[in-house]
């Protein structure tokens, strides 16, 4: 900081000027809150699917909603840091399934190759992110269109490297689906543990350090960003590497869901990521969000999935509510953004 | 009172067959506001591009306090103390002004938990902005922790000035400050530059504001067709001379350098 003259009259001149600021109304609070919102629908949701049916409100239910939540809550933080950035990846679930696929084939002849060839699956899609980051800041290309690419080459490449169904014996790597019954009777997995940990240590980065900062203001104003000093293509590069080793996170997540494997696997991963973030209140313009969001986002359509089945609903009406979930949380974003203009 | 502070010697720049700088001087002296007036394509906003790091410029060179630099990006320059205030201003509008105040240069907590941690101390940074508010006399913002998009274009303007102050050790070049500002406002900012000038950084005002810049400024640089046509005193010349000088109209002054 520098030395400054303080003058008296400075000070006594100066009136206050409030014709530009607005008062602060009720979507501000929501806007400034942004974790508010989706943690409302969610508690709604639950509440009335509660008083709906008679089986959404157990244990057992709540339980096994958690457990869901794992694959696509991990594969939605990676979603998440890459659309604070203004961008958006549409390969996340090919790159954790070619994971998945790495691992398997790897570890198929011995259970002590289990951890070297988790390794290996985890370079494969730091790389992975690693490319995708690197086209993105040195080329500045459209992250649509270098995800898309990688989606496109991904499912051919996994398919080339196995047409089958590969299984992993119970061991290092399924050991998130070992759990134990809080109070008794309700069941938490590891991996529940391990997803709700990452969202933590997400939050934490994204909030309380620097590097946080620097994803939210690349996200807001690039041209910005660069001009206060930030390295704009490392925090990019940093985020898509980032991205990538979240994938990994979820491709061990899923062999805790379950051991098999296949080309073919988690087909809407990538959608559900995607929805999972606009529900869960980020911008798809980038630079404003939370990862909690998020979460919270893929815990309401898991909500939404369930609470419509014990209602006897046909499940293709899930997809619609989900559906019309998306276009309302984009519809929101983008009111509230013409009103901070 | 003659010390100059940044100085530019025969810096061209091309721009494909454009040549926009063409061998132009330039010199910043201690404790003054020096205003940068030309004509559109005059290569003024060239010519502080290359001084504030933003063009690597193709001849010439650049000198503060006497040593020559060569500033790669806006970071070499704000490295070595030289902060520009962006016409579109350099902000991220959904973080708090506080925030954008030290973007690019957190605070972190002392110990561990910022060494290992990493972690942000966010009080530190709310405390200097608030300080650095008050030592510039600002009284225009309500909270450090409102976000920069729900503030009038003047406010914003001001934070940036703030920022370009607390962090401009040497030097603070200003973009058009005052262009897209109303009468008021585009007071309020002058008073700030002036506040700036008397702790002793000297400002560079580039601006189209004419009225501004004969209220503000110790010299007048007059920039045309790429180069320094001259440097007057705005007490020497009226208005419409210097304007004429800007365009053309009239020759330069046969004593170029006010001194």
């Amino acid at each position: 900081m520098s030395e400054s003259v303080q003058t008296a009259g400075a000070k006594a001149a100066g009136v206050p000027d409030t014709s530009g600021t607005r008062a602060v109304t009720v979507v501000d609070r929501v806007f400034r809150n942004p974790v508010l919102g989706p943690l409302a629908a969610l508690v709604l949701a639950c509440v009335v699917f509660s008083l709906l049916t008679d089986n959404f409100f157990s244990v057992n239910n709540f339980s096994l909603i958690l457990q869901q939540s794992v694959v696509v809550g991990t594969l939605a933080l990676g979603q998440t840091i890459i659309i604070l950035t203004g961008g958006i990846d549409l390969a996340n679930g090919a790159i954790m399934v070619l994971g998945t696929l790495v691992i398997a084939k790897i570890a198929a002849d011995s259970l002590n190759l289990q951890l070297p060839a988790l390794f290996v699956g985890l370079l494969v899609c730091a790389a992975l992110g690693a490319v995708s980051g690197l086209i993105v800041s040195r080329l500045g290309l459209p992250p649509f269109i270098v995800t898309l690419g990688l989606l496109t080459i991904l499912q051919a490449a996994s398919r080339l490297y196995t047409k089958e169904t590969v299984v992993v014996e119970p061991g290092p790597l399924t050991f998130l689906s070992s759990g134990t019954y809080l109070f008794g009777y309700f069941r938490i997995t590891l991996g529940v543990v391990v997803v709700l940990l990452s969202v933590a240590v997400l939050h934490y980065a994204l909030t309380r350090t620097a590097w946080g900062r620097h994803v939210y203001a690349v996200g807001n104003n690039e041209l910005a960003a660069k001009r206060t000093g930030i390295n704009t293509k490392r925090v990019l590069m940093s985020v898509y590497v980032l991205a990538g080793v979240l994938y990994a996170l979820a491709a061990l997540q899923a062999f805790g869901r379950s051991p098999a494997t296949s080309p073919n696997a988690f087909p809407t991963a990538n959608l559900d990521t995607i929805t999972a973030v606009v529900i869960g209140g980020t911008s798809l313009f980038g630079g404003r969000g939370t990862v909690l969001g998020s979460y919270l986002g893929a815990l309401i359509v898991l909500v939404l999935q369930s609470g419509l089945t014990q209602a006897g609903i046909d499940p293709l009406y899930q997809n619609i509510v989900t559906g019309i979930l998306v276009i309302a949380a984009v519809a929101l974003d983008t009111v509230t953004r013409k009103k901070a203009r | 009172m003659n010390d100059i502070v940044l100085e530019a010697r025969g810096i061209v720049k091309r721009y494909g067959h454009v040549t926009a700088v063409a061998g132009a001087d330039f010199d910043l002296r201690a404790g003054e506001i020096l205003a940068v007036i030309g004509d559109n394509g005059a290569g003024k906003s060239s010519l502080i591009k290359v001084l504030s790091g933003d063009v690597v410029p193709d001849a010439g060179e650049v000198l503060l306090d006497g040593k020559p630099v060569h500033f790669k990006s806006p970071h070499d320059a704000q490295l070595a103390g030289i902060e520009t205030v962006y016409q579109d201003l350099a902000m991220a509008p959904a973080l708090d002004i506080a925030t954008n105040l030290f973007l690019g240069r957190e605070i972190r907590r002392k110990g561990p938990l910022g060494s290992v941690l990493r972690m942000l101390d966010v009080k530190e940074m709310r405390a200097q902005s608030r300080q650095q508010m008050d030592a510039l006399g600002i009284t225009t913002l309500q909270s450090i922790t409102q976000p920069v998009d729900s503030l009038s274009g003047g406010q914003r303007q001001t934070v940036a000035v703030a920022r370009a102050a607390a962090f401009g050790r040497r030097v603070v070049i200003m973009d058009e400050p005052t262009a897209a500002l109303g009468v008021r406002e585009s007071k309020g900012v002058l008073d700030l530059i002036r506040r700036i000038r008397d702790t002793g950084i000297p400002v560079v005002l580039i601006s189209h504001d004419m009225p501004a810049v004969f209220e503000v400024a110790d010299r007048i640089h007059i920039h045309r067709l790429g180069r320094r046509a001259c440097v007057v005193r705005p007490g020497d010349h009226e208005m419409n001379e210097v304007v004429g000088i800007m365009t053309g109209a009239l020759p330069p002054p046969a004593a170029a350098e006010a001194s």
